[in-house]
This record gives structure tokens, sequence and C-alpha cells, in this order.
């Protein structure tokens, strides 16, 4: 029965959407404030009931109510409750459940926290997102029903793919969601300014803490989903260049350069029509990597089913909104005024420069992603495009932009001089190059590149640093004067300093394990020892296990640093019963930011097996830049400048902030 | 500079910039790609040495054999044509005599031995790559899906 009102209120939620997707748009044409106003009741009520919905296949999954199709492909009874929870979301169904409930809830907070935004703007908006709201539960309701029934009900269900029974499933896909679907928000607000043809820095300043929040989630999203690929499948590789992979990463470049050029808007009023285009291009990747992940064209762990009616649903609803998107763009672009001019040395130029690496970067991913699925098409060829592309054409273009990043925020608006932000730059480069010496020199040598590679990551943290000391008068004023005007400065400049560091200390990471990781595949019996990073390994023996829903087979290694015990590191190889699939569990043991990584292969005789042991130097600066990005990108979001509901600098004492909602 | 020549500036070193980005691209394409191959493809398209490829079919039953402990020698097969391979390392969990696998390498001048770096793992157990399942189909093989590894 609860299974039954769950389905009833996702129909619900459909009507309530097309409510919302008709009624205020006719409301700002024929400027009835009533139509207008029901966008916000009807956003939020359609929350409601989708949230309601996806309550109930979660009580479904929580109870373990075999008789629901979903739960019975997807859950075991003997699986723990948190599994069982994050299980609602590890299937195609219900995890296109969750992105329609993140969708409706990003409603639901324009409509709640947008009460400052002109009515025709508010109610255009919530109109375009009801649009998308409205597809998708379609595309659940005819496609991908989660609350389809099974009779008569089994005893047991199929269990879950052992790969998703971690704690990262509980995590990644609500983060990488709410950035992905989070854009949603900055389309809306680009289709709402071409209907009306109008468009200023307001604008910018309301899409701008929007664009920030997705951002800072489509971060977290990725650098956990990288993380959680990391320690779970026992590769020891970070990013793969994997399709999957780049139908994330391509949002958060295009949102990348989003955020800057919204930036230039907000200020000076130009660059309208380019960010304009931006939003709607985010949004679009986002639906692009939907559909690569969700339509089964590409085989990985992210493609639950593969039924080829739900890609062409995906598919059609991909070309409308694109292509939706783009005619209105090509039709009403012309109507809104382009803004102010600005010299090509200048903090506007800054950015543009910014915009012009980062959306080519897009575009090569793209081309890379997309390609073998064209080429197969047309001539039935098969490739792959691995990392070999991508570090040829996307490490090789950012790279310009690495060395430009201190250089953004240093340059004047309208009018830059570079020759004096290079010279306010050369402690930093000096700082670099000395670090990047001192670690080579550490480090034994390696390939000279990682020199260059640690220097700029450094000149990059000290550089973000600079601006900080310059704008505070660090050594130009007393310490007491810098220190009042240092904690004066906008939240902005620090969350800029700190994603800016951010991108350094991942740079760091990435370099460091590049250059000088070790990897060592052995055949080891117990009592044998093996060197890597400093370290010996002694393998003590193997011991057999169980868990609530696996067996496993665990090897004991010790850790030994100059012959003293310093740690131990567990590494298993586990079965799922219900599935009868093995995984690997790696075994990982961090010292400082370095790691060691040690996964099992086969079994050989005499109590021997095959180890694969990394040594992964520094690698915890990659994830820990991107902590530094998300702190970044909360700073900035709590400025006051950037509040929904302070569009002026009228006094209003308690506005509540954007980042507050989240 | 005027407003024209500043524009000026602004738009070339775009179209500069995207140009540079479009012939990388294609210098990446024509160096950095792996065709995939099936065993009685290789007989008649000629890979010269060295050129990375991926192969892909089904590991031949009773052909895995470990060499000293971490070398492992395999041949795949799409029952047409046979590949010996050869591959250092840990083979992915999901790799299974009768199982599709797909390798990635290449072949040393001189002989016949396909040497693989990397041999793809399976996420799930219901997963057979598609590459490969693609092209058996179209040789007739008939596919055991999961049913087999239980």
């Amino acid at each position: 029965m609860i299974i039954e009102l769950g389905h009833y209120a996702l129909v619900l939620a459909l009507a309530t959407a097309f409510v919302q997707a008709a009624l205020p748009i006719l409301g700002s044409r024929l400027n009835d404030r009533a139509l207008m106003e029901l966008a916000s009741s009807a956003a939020v009520a359609c929350f409601l009931l989708v949230a309601f919905s996806f309550a109930v296949l979660t009580f479904a999954y929580v109870t373990s109510d075999f008789s629901v199709r979903n739960v019975w492909e997807n859950s075991h009874s003997l699986k723990p409750l948190i599994y069982k929870i994050s299980g609602v979301w590890g299937n195609h169904e219900g995890s296109m459940l969750l992105w329609l409930l993140i969708l409706v809830f990003f409603s639901a907070l324009v409509a709640t926290f947008g009460r400052n935004l002109p009515e025709t703007l508010k109610a255009n908006v919530l109109a375009v997102q009801a649009w998308i709201a409205v597809a998708f539960t379609l595309f659940i309701l005819l496609t991908s029903n989660p609350f389809a029934r099974l009779i008569p009900a089994p005893g047991e269900g199929k269990d879950l793919n052992p790969i998703l029974q971690d704690v990262g499933l509980a995590i990644h896909p609500p983060l990488l969601y709410l950035g992905y679907v989070g854009f949603s928000v900055c389309f809306s607000f680009a289709i709402a300014a071409l209907i009306e043809g109008r468009i200023d820095a307001a604008w910018a300043r309301w899409v701008r803490p929007w664009t920030l929040a997705a951002w800072t989630f489509l971060t977290a999203g990725i650098s956990m989903g990288s993380y959680w690929a990391y320690y779970e499948l026992g590769w020891g590789g970070w990013w793969f260049w994997d399709p999957v992979e780049n139908a994330s990463f391509m949002p958060w470049l295009a949102g990348t350069a989003l955020l800057h050029s919204a930036l230039v808007m907000e200020k000076r009023e130009a660059l309208k029509i380019w960010t304009v285009l931006l939003a709607i291009m985010t949004f679009s990747l986002s639906l692009l990597g939907t559909f690569l992940v969700r339509s089964g064209v590409l085989t990985s762990v992210h493609a639950f089913a593969t039924d080829p009616t739900r890609g062409i649903f995906i598919l059609a609803i991909l070309v409308f909104f694109i292509g939706g998107a783009f005619s209105l763009f090509a039709f009403r672009a012309s109507r809104l005024k382009a803004g102010g001019i600005f010299a090509p040395i200048s903090r506007e130029g800054a950015l543009v420069f910014n915009n012009l690496i980062l959306t080519t970067a897009t575009a090569t991913v793209l081309t890379g992603t997309l390609y073998p699925l064209v080429l197969e098409a047309l001539t039935g060829d098969k490739i792959s495009v691995g990392p070999p592309f991508f570090n040829m054409t996307f490490g090789l273009l950012m790279l310009p932009l690495l060395f430009a990043v201190p250089f953004g925020p240093l340059l004047a608006w309208k009018r830059g001089d570079l020759m004096g932000v290079a010279q306010r730059l050369f402690a930093a480069v000096a700082v670099g190059l000395v670090v990047g010496c001192i670690y080579y020199y550490v480090m034994n040598g390696g390939p000279i590149l990682a020199l260059f590679g640690i220097a700029l990551g450094v000149y990059l943290i000290v550089g973000s640093l600079t601006d900080l000391a310059l704008r505070s008068g660090l050594g130009k004023v007393t310490g007491n004067v810098a220190w009042r005007r240092f904690s004066g400065l906008p939240r902005s400049a620090f969350g800029t300093a700190l994603a800016h560091i951010g991108l350094g200390v991942t740079l760091i990471g990435i370099v460091a394990v590049t250059a000088f990781e070790t990897e060592t595949v052995v055949e080891m019996k117990p009592g044998m020892t093996v060197d890597a990073g400093g370290y010996t390994l002694r393998f003590d023996g193997m011991r057999n296990g169980s868990g609530p829903n696996y067996s496993e087979e665990s090897g004991h290694f010790t850790i030994m640093s100059g012959g003293v015990v310093v740690a131990d590191i567990w590494s298993s190889k586990r079965l799922y019963q219900a599935r009868r699939m093995p995984t690997t569990e790696a075994g990982i043991r961090t010292f400082g930011l370095s790691q060691l990584y040690v996964s099992l292969g086969d079994q050989i005789s005499e109590g021997g097996i095959v180890v694969r042991i990394w040594w992964k130097p520094m690698i915890l600066c990659i994830w820990g830049g991107t902590l530094f990005m998300m702190a970044g990108g909360f700073v900035s979001l709590s400025d006051r400048r950037l509040r929904v509901g302070a569009p002026t600098r009228a006094k209003r004492p308690k506005t509540v902030p954007v980042g507050a909602a989240e | 500079m005027t407003r024209k020549q500043k524009r000026l500036a602004i738009i070339g070193g775009g179209v500069g910039f995207l140009t540079l980005a479009v012939l990388l691209v294609m210098f990446a394409f024509s160096q950095a790609i792996a065709y995939f191959y099936v065993p009685s493809d290789l007989a008649k398209a000629d890979v010269p040495p060295g050129t990375r490829i991926r192969l892909g079919g089904l590991v031949e039953a009773g052909s895995v054999k470990r060499g000293d402990g971490k070398t492992v020698t395999f041949t795949v097969t799409d029952t047409l044509g046979q590949v010996p391979v050869t591959y250092t390392g840990i083979l992915p969990d999901l790799f299974r005599e009768g199982q599709g696998v797909v390798t990635e390498g290449t072949f040393v001048a001189g002989s016949s031995v396909f040497v693989a770096d990397s041999v793809l793992a399976k996420h799930d157990e219901t997963y057979m790559p598609k590459d490969v399942a693609d092209r058996l189909k179209a040789q007739g093989v008939e596919l055991s899906g999961k049913e087999t590894v239980r």
C-alpha cells in the first residue's frame, strides 16, 4: 500500500510540475501576479511530493520489501543498514529518483530564498526548472519505475554489486548530483534571461551563488569518487580518464569557467552573452553526462541496466533541452546588449584567458570521450582513447592557465600592468623553484619535469597568498594595520585564494605521484620482506574471516622502518555470497601525506601469494587540494555580496545566506 | 589601442589558441589511441610491432599458466583465431577461463606473443566487455552470461 502511495506521489509531482511549467510563464506574459506566485508554491509542493516518494522507496529498502522488483534486484536482507539506505540510489531507477529529488530540491530553494528576485525572472526560472522536472519525472514513470511490484515476492534479494557496498556510495552520488543538477539553476536563469530578453549585472549576482554552490558540491563529488575508486578497486589509480569520469569532469570545467565569467559580468557588465552561453553549456554537459552514464552506451560500474528505450528517452530529453536552449540562444542573444570593453591585459582579460583555456580543454575532453562512440557508429571501428590522449592534449593545454592563475587576482580591472604583477610574483616563482629543487634533491633525482611541476604547484600557492598579503599591505604598514586590513578583506578574496591554493596542492600531489610512485609486483611467502618507499614490508601470512554477507581471505603485513615495527596492514580478497562475486579490499596505510598501498593477487603454493605494493608519495595532496577548493567555495558563498537576498547595499540585517540552506 | 584593435587582439589570441588545440588533438589521435581487435582480425590486419592495440576475446579454457608467480600466460580466442598473451601483474578479480577479457599492449618484434600491460577489469559479474560481446556475437559465438559464473 505504502509503495503505491510513493508511486502515486510521483504522479502527483508530475502534475504539479506541469502546472509549474506552464502557468507562471503565462503569468509573466500577462503580468498576472497570482499566476507568477503560483510558481513558488508549486515548486515547494513538487519537492515535498518527490521527497515523500523517495522516502517510500528508502522505506522499502530498509524493510527489505522484496515485493518491489527494484529492492529485490539490488538489496539483500543481510546487508548492513547503511548499505540498505545508500543502495536506494545504487541502481538505475533509484539514482534517477535521487536526480529528480535534487532537481526539485533546488527549485524549492530558489522558491524559498529567491524572495528578492524580480517577479517575472523568478517565475520564468521556476518554470524552466519545472520543464526539466517534467522530462525526468516522465522518464522515471515511463521507463524506470522504481515502484514496480513483483508478485509473488521472492524470499531473498539478489544483493547490491559488492563494489558499491561501501560508505563511498552513501556520499559520492548525492554530492555529485548536488553539483551536476545544481547547474540546472544556472541553466534556468540563462533561459529565463533569454525569454525576457533582458540581462544585467544583477543577474550575474543572482546566479553566482548557485554556480558557486553547484561547483563546490561537484568538486566534492568528483574528489570523493576519485578517492573511492582509488581505495575500492584495488588498482591503485586515482583517475583513469574513463568516459564516466569525464562525464562529471566536463561540467566541472565548464562550471569553473562560468564561475569566472560571471565575475566579469557582475563587476563590469561585460561578457554577458558569453556567460549565458556558458550557463547553458555547463548544464548541457551535465545532461550529456547523465545520458552517457545512464543510457548504457558506455559499460561501467555506473551503467546499471542497458535497456535501449531508456537510452533513447534520455537522448530525446538531451536533444530537446540542448537543442532548444541553443536555438533560443541563437534567436534571442542579439537582443542582449553587449557590455563594456577592456584592454587585453586586465583582470577581465585574464578571466577571458581563463575561459578560453577552460572551454578549449573541455572541448578536448569532450572530443576524446565522444570520438570512440562516433567512430564506431560511422565506421564500425572500435578504438579506445585512454590516458595518453588526455595527458597530451588536456595536460598541455592547461599548462598556460596554471602559470596565469596567480596573475588574475593581481591584475587591475579595465587596464592592468603585466610587468608590475610579474615583479610582485617574483617571490612566488623563486620560492617555487627553491622548493622544487629541494624536493628533487630529497627524492634523489627523477624526471626533471617533476622539479618544475612541484615548483609550479608551490608558485600557485605562494602566488595566491601574495594577493592576500599585498591587499592587506603587508610590509608597507605596521603589523596591526595589516592585520586589520587582512581581516577586513571580503570573504570572496579568501575564497579565491583558497581555491587557487587548492589547485596548487592538487597539482603537487599529481606531480609527486606521477613522477615518484613505485610499484612492485612480487610473489611473497610468509616471512619474506619487500622494500617500498623507505619502508620494509614483511608478509606474515593469510587468515580467513567473514562478514555479514561475504567471506574473505586477508593477508597480514608488518611495516618496518630501520628494523623497528611502525605499523601493519591487512589486505583482503572478499567473496560476496549472493552474487558469488570476488572483490579486492586493498590495504592502505598513511604516512604523513604519502601512502603504502597493498593489494593481493592469486594464491600460489605453500601459503605464498602474489602481492602488488605501491608507494604513493604525497598522494593525499590530490584530494587535500580539493578540500581547499571546497573551503574556498563555501567561504565565497558566505560573502555578503553574494547573498541572494542582497542585490544592493540596502541595509537588510538578517538576510539568509544561501550557504546556510545546504 | 583602439576599441577595434583590442577586440582584434582578443579574437586573434582566441583563434590562435583554438588552432593550437585542434592541432594537438589531431596529433594525439594519430599517436595515442588504441584500436580494438579480436584474434581473427589479426591475421588480416597487419599490426606493426610496437603499436598499442586492444586485444579482446575469451580466455581459452585450460590456457592460463602462471609462470614464476607474477607472470601469467593465457590464450585469447574468438574461436576462429588464437593469440598467446603474457601479462605481468595481478589479474583482475573477475578474470576467469572461458570468460571475456580485454587486454591492452603491443606485439614485440619477431614474436607472435602479445605482451599486455593491462588486463581490463570488469566491475560486475554480469558485464561482458561490450566490444568483445559485439564482435563475438557477430561471429556467432554463443555467449554465456552470468549463469556460468554461478
